[in-house]
């Protein structure tokens, strides 16, 4: 997904003039190094500074740039998380703030280099918009998006590298709407980000047990398409959250806020990081699988094994 | 004045220093051949600067536990913390051999909890911060006891590292000890190159009240001499010009050795060299 992020900004920054990429010591690999060849007055290295990051970000977006920051989930929010609140959010500046490796993708660096509650803090934010590419192909219309829009501040969350191809043959993407990857009639998974693989191979085992399963896409996690969620409650049997974060403040709450609004009457189960701290190392998927959030786990608590 | 730090040992033995040092490398490159990174780079540029504060500087209790403090600000250089560790039998060789596996207890980054590990790094510029709210307890307490710490060039360019400056001078910790693995390379390339207004870096820290001397960070009786001689009545900065990858010579100034581990074939050449250095 890096990879696709920085050719996409590439190609729309050889469009605009306006697009800056600001990075801090951390950059994409591929095609950034043609932006910094091409344009190096708009590829700029603070440093190991973070908070400088943003900082220079709002005042290129306040003289009229479209900026870019780009690092590791953890040092793009946490780090300089109250120049993102004030100088980006307070002021409504269109700045996309990447947050690289979000989630427990960085398995073997420790929880200093774990984002697991990114969506919970930036959403809370007034003005922020999150949005969270499943696969490369997501990555470039959400990446495409973000150079183009003129709202206000997004979070764009991506994963490393090495993310298969999970959308061809989807609906188009469109920014704040739910997108369907695969269509059926008894079970929906709602999901977003990397972890959307784990939901397709779900899929895949409940189909082969005779049911028909839809797996949404929700690529734009701020604002919500409380349509699309209300939609998918109430035109499945079992609704099934699969997100890779902390059960406060991410997608699973709020759609079963969304759920007891509307009396749904489907059965919903949520799938989330556990609220603690893991000292585990391993693969990805041995992360994931600490914290319960594994094909074989999810597949016994719905009861499908 | 010399301050509150009597030398541990009134001499340093620069043999048994180097052949540490080899033998700390020679560990780290054979725990390498087990994972696919772990900062190779980053350890070998502060394995003198490291080996020198556990074996010559820190001094123990009668019972052998430390009585000064380790903490290492550039965490992603811990590699060359834990084979020590692992020498000194606080960790062990089922932990090492176990690294960054759902097994083992030590990954990439040093945990607080595990044994040796006085606080948690990888997130560049807390280290100095945590290292002065140490230094200030030891103080209220008076136990004359000090705490070293390591960061790298890259962390210094964090902003907190500069409050944490000003603050330990500020609040008169004379008994914390911190050195700049000063190697000119980040993640991104040369410092000096991408950030020249980085540098003079003694100055700066003087400025700040700090007491700074620069010395060659692979010397390591340079590195003893600077700290067991200074004047010990404010924060000590050591400036440690330092190498990058340091005693493989194809990973000495390479930057893809931030953070690979080597092939096979990399490997025995490092193996050679290394041994060829006894
Ligand atoms: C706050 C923060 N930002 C970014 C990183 C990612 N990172 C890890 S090491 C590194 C830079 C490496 O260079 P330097 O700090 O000089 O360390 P050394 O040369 O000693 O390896 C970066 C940017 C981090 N760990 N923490
Ligand atoms: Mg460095």
């Amino acid at each position: 997904m890096r990879n696709t992020f920085s050719e996409v900004l590439y190609q729309e920054a050889s469009r605009n003039p306006d697009i800056y990429i600001v990075v801090a010591d951390i950059s994409p690999a591929g095609s950034m190094s043609k932006f910094s060849m091409q344009y190096p007055e708009r590829f700029i290295n603070v440093g190991v500074a973070e908070q400088s990051m943003i900082g220079i970000c709002a005042g290129l977006a306040l003289k009229g740039c479209r900026p870019f920051a780009y690092t590791i989930a953890t040092f793009s929010l946490y780090r300089p998380f109250e120049m993102v609140r004030d100088d980006l959010c307070y002021q409504n500046l269109p700045v996309t703030v990447v947050g690289m490796g979000a989630g427990v993708i960085y398995s073997t660096l420790g929880g200093t280099h774990h984002t697991m509650e990114d969506i919970a803090i930036a959403g809370a934010i007034p003005n922020m918009q999150i949005v969270a590419p499943c696969d490369p192909a997501e990555c470039t219309e959400a990446t495409r998006w973000c150079a183009q829009q003129k709202n206000g501040p997004v979070y764009l969350r991506i994963g490393k590298a090495g993310e298969p191809d999970l959308t061809r043959g989807a609906d188009p993407w469109v920014f704040g709407k739910l997108r369907y990857l695969r269509r059926g009639a008894d079970v929906c998974i709602l999901t977003y980000g990397v972890i959307t693989k784990m939901a397709m191979a779900l899929a895949d085992r409940l189909a082969a047990r005779g049911k028909s399963v839809s797996v949404v896409s929700v690529h734009t996690v701020k604002p919500l398409d409380c349509e699309g969620i209300i939609a998918a409650l109430s035109g499945h049997r079992h609704v099934i959250v699969i997100e890779e974060h902390v059960p406060q403040g991410g997608l699973a709450p709020q759609t079963k806020q969304i759920a007891w609004d509307i009396h749904a009457e489907c059965r919903l189960d949520t799938f989330t990081l556990q609220d603690h701290f893991i000292h585990n190392y391993g693969s990805h998927d041995d992360l994931l699988a600490a914290h319960g959030l594994s094909i074989a786990k999810i597949a016994q608590r719905i009861g499908l094994d | 004045m010399k301050a509150s730090i009597p030398a541990r040992a009134n001499s340093f033995d620069e043999a048994l220093a180097r052949e540490r040092c080899r033998r700390y490398r020679r560990r780290i490159l054979d725990i390498s051949q087990q994972v696919s990174a772990l900062h190779i780079g980053s350890a070998y540029s502060c394995t003198e600067i490291v080996d020198c504060m556990y074996h010559a500087l820190i001094r123990n209790n009668a019972n052998g536990s430390p009585r000064d403090t380790f903490l290492m600000s550039k965490g992603h250089g811990c590699m060359i913390q834990y084979v020590i560790l692992e020498e000194l039998g606080i960790l062990s060789r089922a932990d090492l051999d176990a690294y960054c596996t759902p097994n083992g207890r030590l990954g990439v980054h040093p945990d607080y909890g595990s044994p040796g590990i006085v606080a948690a790094t990888g997130s560049l510029g807390h280290g100095l911060s945590m290292a002065c709210g140490m230094a200030l307890a030891e103080k209220g307490r008076k136990t004359g006891n000090v705490i070293y710490t390591v960061l790298s060039d890259g962390e210094v360019q964090e902003g907190s590292t500069w409050e944490a400056v000003m603050m330990a001078s500020s609040l008169r910790c004379d008994n914390l000890v911190a050195a700049v693995d000063n190697n000119d390379f980040q993640s991104l390339g040369r410092t000096s190159e991408t950030h020249p207004s980085f540098y003079p870096l003694l100055d700066k820290f003087r400025a700040f009240g700090w007491e700074a001397v620069e010395v060659d960070g692979h010397d390591s009786r340079a590195i003893f001499e600077a700290v067991t001689e200074r004047e010990g009545s404010r924060p000590f900065m050591l400036v440690a010009k330092t190498t990058k990858g340091k005693g493989v010579s194809y990973m000495e100034n390479v930057p893809i050795w931030h953070y690979r581990s080597p092939n096979k074939d990399e490997y025995s050449r490092a193996v050679e060299e290394l041994e060829a250095a006894r």
